[in-house]
């Protein structure tokens, strides 16, 4: 049987794949999405950050010899630490201003880290491989499935969805949404507002950084890793709806499907595809798939 | 008595000539433009190692010469953009001064880069860049291509693998000029050789996961997956393959064009085994391996890639150029470039063809196994010398309008 001249085997492997790229996606743009819904700040440090944790990894493993398992736990602490300090003497000032200021801010973030560390590392990327537990594959039928990426895609979703069930479901959750609607109300009932926004921005990159360990096996370690994929996350948060929890985790995963069916059908556009659905989604729908017009 | 006069003239126009020859360096300087990518995915085969080449190259020309030349190298970021590589040079070429530009991996900038060259007739001397079109239809008289092509990888790389048993490839290309070039000369390689080449696919540049593309070259069932790409676009498609059981499936793995930073990044458990077609490797005799260690320790311990090494012979053979020329014309100093032979002890002796091919021996490396590795960049051994003759495109198959006029 074929679909479109494709077997359907080949068909089901396709789209298998483009479910791991999208829980990346979804992974990173829901950091953004938590970053942006309750901070308004629009985090283009995320990439760096993102690399930051690979980094992490990398060099949790070679100077301190604790493997990807313990980095899994420790980088995003460290990275998130990083996160914690950024907010409290760079981004705290810039809540008054226009959103610009805390994009530039983080841009410029962004360009110095990755500088800092291509001079130390270069851009070639460093090796680390994959965790022994998970090395080696299963076959599908359809296709050779390894272990590690069957881990990513359900390490993923349960992050996403615990994430989203925090923020949306539970009372602490009530407390951060509402206190993006009204901090000096929150704050009148005895709730630390301020330290609660630095943590969230330092959750938010946490992700980020909880994210590059694990692509750290997937992909080289390397200082740009992050750099071309901010882009896309961003598309796909701004599909999704800017500040929309499950818009960003839904829209990952679907944009991730998406890419992958390009790459079949017609791979040169692989890379420009997501760019083009949000354009029509910006033009149909300006405030995204699950985004409410305020 | 008239004709005596013109005579006399123009004897006297060519004594004036020759006694103002020092002056004809414009601006009283040769100026050299490094242009590469500075900070992504080619980075380290060319980057800021290439402007550490160059000004190597300018020293010890100077110091072994003794030559009276001002020399100064300046340096750019090209980002793999055609656009911003022909804007760069325009703006070097008409405001800057600057009389050579040097390196200039990623072939579609390259290529737009000869063409301003050209235009404005200055020199350029490209090591970092594979299409063989540089000195075929596109071959300039303002331009000297130094280290490899397409056609030089493809025979080396391609009939290695195919003599070896690989004769149905698949092809995963980087989708501009020079990936779509290397598809071109190494599907010509295969089926010469009596292959046969089951597809391709051409993936964006810098793409991040290959896995896509690689269960298509799985599913073509081909014994060779062809890599059509360069610097972290192969290392990742190798380190991916590795994850997908590519190797353990049964296919192999044909890295057309490698070089010894990806080596060094995708480390040798990864590596092992990969046949490499280089110009160049630390390793290859006491010059290269005494010049190597002076590169690495002005570049933060990093051992040069052949990119490197062509900048700084390509740089030290045009000042050579540009001294017996008496002039820093471009068109004059690459005619002069060809006119010489080329004597450095990186690529030992060699000559410019008239279609600006630089020829000289090619080696056929393996990538040693983690035991057979006694120190960090100890990566190849030479496992074929590819005589300089028969290392690249013979000079009247490459369509260069150059040579046809002949």
């Amino acid at each position: 049987m074929e679909i479109f001249g494709i077997p359907i085997q080949a068909m089901m492997g396709q789209l298998l794949i483009g479910l791991i790229n999208g829980s990346f996606y979804a992974l990173l743009s829901l950091g953004l999405a938590v970053i942006f819904g309750l901070l308004n700040i629009i985090n283009f440090a995320h990439g760096a950050q993102y690399m930051l944790g690979a980094f992490g990894a990398y060099l949790l493993l070679n100077k301190l010899g604790l493997g990807y398992w313990g980095s899994l736990l420790v980088a995003p602490i460290l990275v998130g630490a990083t996160g914690v300090v950024i907010e409290r003497t760079m981004l705290k000032p810039l809540y008054k201003l226009d959103h610009l200021y805390g994009l530039l801010l983080t841009f410029g973030l962004a360009l110095i880290i990755q500088g800092l560390f291509r001079n130390e590392y270069g851009s070639t990327g460093l090796p680390y491989a994959i965790p022994e537990a998970l090395q080696g594959g299963q076959n599908l039928g359809f296709m050779f499935l390894p272990n590690y990426r069957a881990w990513v895609i359900v390490a993923s979703l349960v992050v996403c969805l615990s994430t989203w069930f925090v923020i949306e479901k539970t009372r602490l959750g009530g407390y951060l949404r509402a206190a993006t609607e009204n901090p000096q109300l929150v704050q009148a009932f005895g709730i630390n507002v301020p330290r609660m926004i630095t943590l969230t921005y330092g959750f938010g990159v946490a992700l980020a950084a909880l994210a590059g360990v694990m692509a750290a096996p997937i992909y080289q370690v390397s200082p740009q890793m992050g750099e071309n994929l901010i882009i896309v996350v961003f598309a796909v948060v701004v599909i999704g709806g800017m500040g929309s929890i499950m818009g960003a985790i839904v829209t990952g995963f679907g944009l991730g499907l998406i890419e992958g069916l390009t790459k079949v059908f017609y791979p040169e556009a692989s890379t420009t595809v997501i760019f083009v659905i949000m354009t029509i989604v910006l033009l149909i729908r300006p405030a995204g798939l699950f985004g409410t017009q305020k | 008595m008239k004709r005596n006069a013109l005579w006399s003239l123009m004897a006297g126009l060519g004594l004036l000539a020759a006694a103002s020859a020092q002056a004809q360096i414009s601006g009283n300087v040769v100026k050299i433009g490094v242009m590469n990518d500075m900070s992504g995915l080619y980075a380290d085969i060319g980057g800021p190692g290439s402007v550490v080449a160059a000004k190597m190259a300018v020293e010890d020309y100077l110091k072994a010469t003794k030559s009276s030349l001002k020399v100064e190298v300046v340096s750019a970021d090209h980002q793999n953009k055609p656009d911003v590589g022909s804007s760069i040079a325009r703006k070097w070429y008409e405001t800057d001064g600057v009389d050579m530009i040097a390196d200039v991996p990623t072939s579609s900038v390259a290529l737009a880069v000869n063409q301003v060259t050209k235009d404005m007739g200055k020199a350029f001397v490209n090591t970092g860049a594979a299409s063989s079109d540089l000195t075929g239809k596109d071959c300039s008289p303002n331009t000297v291509h130094w280290l490899y092509d397409t056609w030089m990888l493809a025979h080396g790389t391609g009939s290695a693998v195919v003599k070896a048993g690989g004769d149905s490839w698949f092809f995963l290309t980087a989708d501009y000029a020079f990936g779509h070039a290397l598809e071109r000369d190494t599907s010509e390689v295969v089926k010469a050789a009596g292959g046969k080449v089951l597809g391709s696919v051409k993936v964006p540049l810098g793409t991040a996961d290959f896995s896509s593309f690689l269960l298509q070259a799985q599913s073509s069932k081909a014994k060779i997956v062809g890599l059509a790409n360069a610097g972290g676009d192969t290392i990742n498609s190798i380190k991916q393959a590795a994850e997908f059981g590519i190797v353990k499936g049964g296919q192999k793995l044909a890295g057309l064009l490698v070089f010894l930073p990806d080596i060094h990044g995708l480390g040798l458990n990864t590596a092992q085994g990969l046949n490499i077609t280089e110009a160049f490797y630390w390793d290859l005799n006491d010059g290269t391996r005494a010049w190597s260690k002076r590169f690495a320790a002005l570049h933060g311990g990093k051992y040069p890639s052949s990119d490197h090494a062509g900048v700084y012979a390509g740089v030290l053979h045009y000042l050579k150029a540009v001294d017996a020329a008496k002039t820093d014309d471009g068109a004059k100093v690459v005619a002069k470039m060809k006119e010489l032979p080329t004597d450095d002890t990186l690529f030992g002796k060699g000559t410019v063809r008239a279609d600006g091919r630089k020829i000289h021996p090619v080696y056929l490396f393996e990538v040693k196994k983690p035991s057979e590795s006694k120190a960090p960049y100890d990566y190849y051994k030479v496992v074929q010398t590819i005589p300089a003759e028969q290392a690249f495109r013979p000079l009247n198959e490459g369509n260069c309008p150059l040579v046809a006029k002949k």
